[in-house]
């Protein structure tokens, strides 16, 4: 389980996960989940607040899930994850992981206290953020990472208002000994960066875009096109920042070569909770981006 | 001390298949693979697997003929979408099924 | 052996005494040199346990959730604001049926802000689900503790052990030093029915319905309403093995045995002055005075609050001519908590004492020996005056 993979078929065909479970059709956090677990095996005791993810885990008496889990309240998942690691640490049973699972709102909004006080005590586990960009599992309500301009159910007509926080970036300041960003659109390298991730001792933070076509407005079938859309577009980077290096993966990484990205409107468009976008504020995200990768040419080219 | 009968529930789930019952019946498309195109089917080799990597409910097997779960298959597309060889064709369920049949 | 030391250092020795192996901190006033205590008991490699020093109370009981899932004996303490901020936790672990001991050192709610004691902080929670016990002094902290340790592994229900602050928490009392080896008879290691565990993987605290499911080998299993039934049954069921604990208790360190009420004087007197927490140390002396005039008056301790033992209580005070009940704590726009919990249980009874209710000492406001004097000695003299009616003592003029 310790080297790095490539392709799919050097992947476990082993399931950590039944089907039969309540994801929507088409989720990408079902994808991530899935294949996320293929990296972590079955040493390890899950956190999980309310969001798609308790759903997906099943709804009592059945667990979609084979990983022992415990439910905990919205804003506790990381303090509940210390207090697992701690338990187990009294018990001597510390090759068990732990890892912690949160969407957007979970830990940019509500859960960052927890959070951010977990790093600062550089507690022992492994905390991923699934981003579908709102509060889907109470209905597609805004959250801290929502792009500006989303249509979201309580940002219903004119889109929200205000930018999105960059959460890996706070994160990153933070200087845990392991932060990554990831899309679940790309499957083998969040498998990679998970392997990674476990071997380290410390507070690990992955971030994963998640594409939610039930939240994004898009046909199923699509959310691994969308989801990679994201990332050639240059709007979201895949990174790893290893004491405050920051250094781009795969997929970006391969973006530095090229002079020429596709345009944000391609993504924008294929999506209809941007339909309140403006053609002056899809500009202004074309200017960021290129101006984003203009300085990432500098740094690390 | 005497005895004391405690049963201590809470919700507390064991795991299994099934947690939203049949979600074959969600579906309006189902996928069906063209072994001729499919790249491993073909060559007869474990290679490629891309429907059975990007499944999110993993129903799909990492076979070298990939079979399909249809009863738990939620119709949602990406394996056709994804696949490299155009290998799978998302086909409308209107009539009945065999068993239903 | 004894020593002499303050109440929060007693409740820190029963909690080192129990073996605790996660400890939860946050400061708040006036618990805090109860866990800083404990720092000092991890540092100086007296205790083994993992110390975590959280950024919020909310996070603090989190913790102990996470940990009392995992398998290990955790602990936390609080007061006031910080107790209501992990208010959602605190029902939490109630519902997880989770054995976790928690000091709740009584201080009064904002707003507005008070560092002083009174029993507002815990009787708000009263309703969580979980055991509450309020004690007297030192010794009753540090015994109290232990035994919160047992009873809630036991039953697998949560326990709130209260104690007054500054009245306790800060003073200085001889108290008696449980001996380790006879705790660890007492004490056994910690069990939880639901452990997480890899090698039987289970999802803990899922969403359940408002009707039964099958599971996945075809069995039914509890709604929501079902399972909170069977904690409100096993709850009751608590009041007797506390009981037998707390005989259990007595049996190896030589005190004990009025676990759930103590009372002083109750068989001979006509009229009942009814407590909790240190306040009853006052009012005995009061009572003494009292008796010394000739007045047929006793008091009555309640310790434990939570499941509310209406059965002993009523045994007590059924015969009296007079009840008054003195508390800390208020239901805004109703009566006093005691009162009220008292009052109904009296209900069915075919004779039913007068009561008065005396609320008293929010915020901390003085409380003179000479006031409670007078309002007993008025109430014993007149005990149809004002029957049924909520009065508070100590108002300034």
């Amino acid at each position: 389980m310790n080297k790095e993979i490539t392709n799919a078929v050097q992947l476990t065909a082993e399931e950590f996960m039944y089907p039969g479970n309540r994801a929507c059709s088409g989720c990408g956090l079902s994808l991530l989940y899935r294949i996320g677990l293929k990296a972590m095996g079955r040493d390890c005791i899950f956190v999980v607040p309310p969001s798609c993810l308790t759903v997906a885990q099943g709804l009592y008496p059945i667990a979609a899930t084979q990983i022992p889990c415990v439910n905990v309240t919205f804003a506790s998942t990381a303090a509940a994850a210390t207090g697992v690691r701690a338990a187990l640490k009294a018990q001597k049973r510390e090759h068990t992981k732990v890892v912690a699972w949160a969407g957007d709102g979970g830990t940019s909004d509500i859960g960052i206290q927890a959070l951010s006080a977990s790093i600062e005590r550089d507690e022992d586990f492994l905390y991923i953020c699934y981003d579908n960009e709102a509060y889907m599992n109470t209905g597609v309500q805004r959250s801290g990472t929502t792009p500006k301009g989303t249509i979201t159910t309580n940002t219903p007509i004119k889109g929200k208002l205000q930018k999105n926080k960059d959460l890996p970036a706070i994160i990153a300041a933070h200087n845990p000994v392991y932060i990554a960003t990831c899309s679940a659109a790309y499957p083998i390298d969040f498998y990679n960066k998970i392997q990674k991730a476990q071997r380290l001792k410390g507070l690990k933070y992955i971030h994963i875009h998640t594409p939610c076509p039930s939240g994004w407005g898009m046909a199923e079938r699509l959310s691994i096109t969308v989801g990679k859309l994201a990332v050639t577009t240059g709007l979201y980077d895949l990174y790893e920042v290893e004491n405050h290096k920051k250094v781009l993966s795969g997929p970006s990484a391969k973006l530095l070569k090229r002079e020429n990205l596709k345009q944000v409107s391609e993504y924008f468009k294929t999506q209809s909770r941007f339909r309140a976008l403006s053609k002056e504020q899809i500009e202004e995200v074309q200017t960021e981006v290129d101006s984003k990768w203009q300085e990432y040419r500098e740094e690390m080219a | 001390m005497k005895d004391i009968n405690f049963d201590i529930m809470t919700s507390n789930s064991k795991p299994g298949p099934g947690d939203a019952g049949r979600t074959g019946s969600w579906r309006v498309v189902r996928p069906v693979i063209d072994y001729e195109k499919c790249t491993a089917a073909k060559k007869q080799k474990s290679i490629c697997h891309l429907c059975w990597l990007y499944c999110p409910d993993g129903v799909v097997t990492k076979e070298i003929e990939p079979k399909i779960d249809l009863d738990y298959c939620k119709g949602c597309g990406i394996c056709a979408e994804e696949c490299p060889v155009n290998a799978i064709e998302m086909v409308e369920e209107t009539g009945p099924s065999e068993e239903e049949e | 052996m004894k020593i002499i030391e303050s109440g929060n250092v007693a409740a820190a020795i029963g909690v080192k005494l129990a073996k605790t192996q996660v400890i939860a901190a946050y400061p708040i006033t006036p618990q805090t040199p109860l866990t800083e205590k404990l720092s000092e008991f991890v540092e100086a490699d007296e205790m083994e346990a993992e110390y975590i020093a959280v950024e919020s109370e909310h996070s603090a009981l989190a913790v102990c959730i996470g940990a009392a899932s995992a398998g290990s004996r955790a602990f936390t303490a609080t007061s006031a604001n910080g107790l209501l901020y992990m208010s959602e936790q605190v029902h939490w672990a109630a519902g997880a049926r989770l054995p976790l001991v928690m000091c709740v050192v009584n201080r009064g709610l904002g707003a507005p802000w008070t560092v002083w004691n009174d029993h507002q902080d815990s009787i708000s929670q009263r309703d969580a689900g979980w055991i509450q016990i309020y004690v007297n002094d030192h010794q009753e902290i540090v015994d109290t503790v232990i035994k919160a340790f047992r009873l809630s592994q036991t039953v697998s229900i949560p326990v709130m052990v209260c104690y007054d602050g500054y009245y306790l928490s800060h003073t200085y009392m001889p108290f008696d030093v449980p001996e380790q080896d006879k705790v660890d008879v007492f004490l056994p290691p910690y069990e939880y029915k639901h452990t997480l565990n890899p090698a039987k993987p289970e999802n803990l605290n899922t969403v359940t319905m408002p009707f039964s499911r099958l599971d996945t080998d075809g069995v039914a299993q509890p709604s929501y309403m079902n399972i909170r039934y069977n904690l409100q049954q096993e709850l009751r069921k608590s009041i007797d093995v506390f009981k037998d604990i707390d005989l259990e208790f007595k049996g190896i360190f030589g005190r004990g045995g009025d676990s759930i009420i103590t009372p002083y004087h109750c068989d001979d007197s006509e009229f009942i002055v009814v407590s909790m927490g240190s306040l009853s140390n006052r009012i005995k002396d009061v009572i003494d005075q009292l008796r010394g005039e000739g007045i047929k008056v006793g008091a009555l301790c309640v310790h434990l609050y939570r499941p509310f033992p209406d059965e002993a209580i009523v045994n007590m005070l059924a015969d009296a001519k007079g009840v008054f009940v003195f508390e800390k704590a208020i239901c805004y726009g109703n009566q006093g908590p005691l009162f009220s919990d008292i009052k109904a249980a009296l209900y069915t009874q075919e004779k039913r004492p007068l009561i008065h209710n005396f609320i008293l000492g929010l915020g901390g406001q003085e409380i003179k020996n000479v006031d409670l004097y007078d309002a007993i000695k008025q109430s014993c003299s007149a005990p149809e005056t004002d029957n049924d009616t909520t009065r508070w003592l100590g108002l300034e003029r």
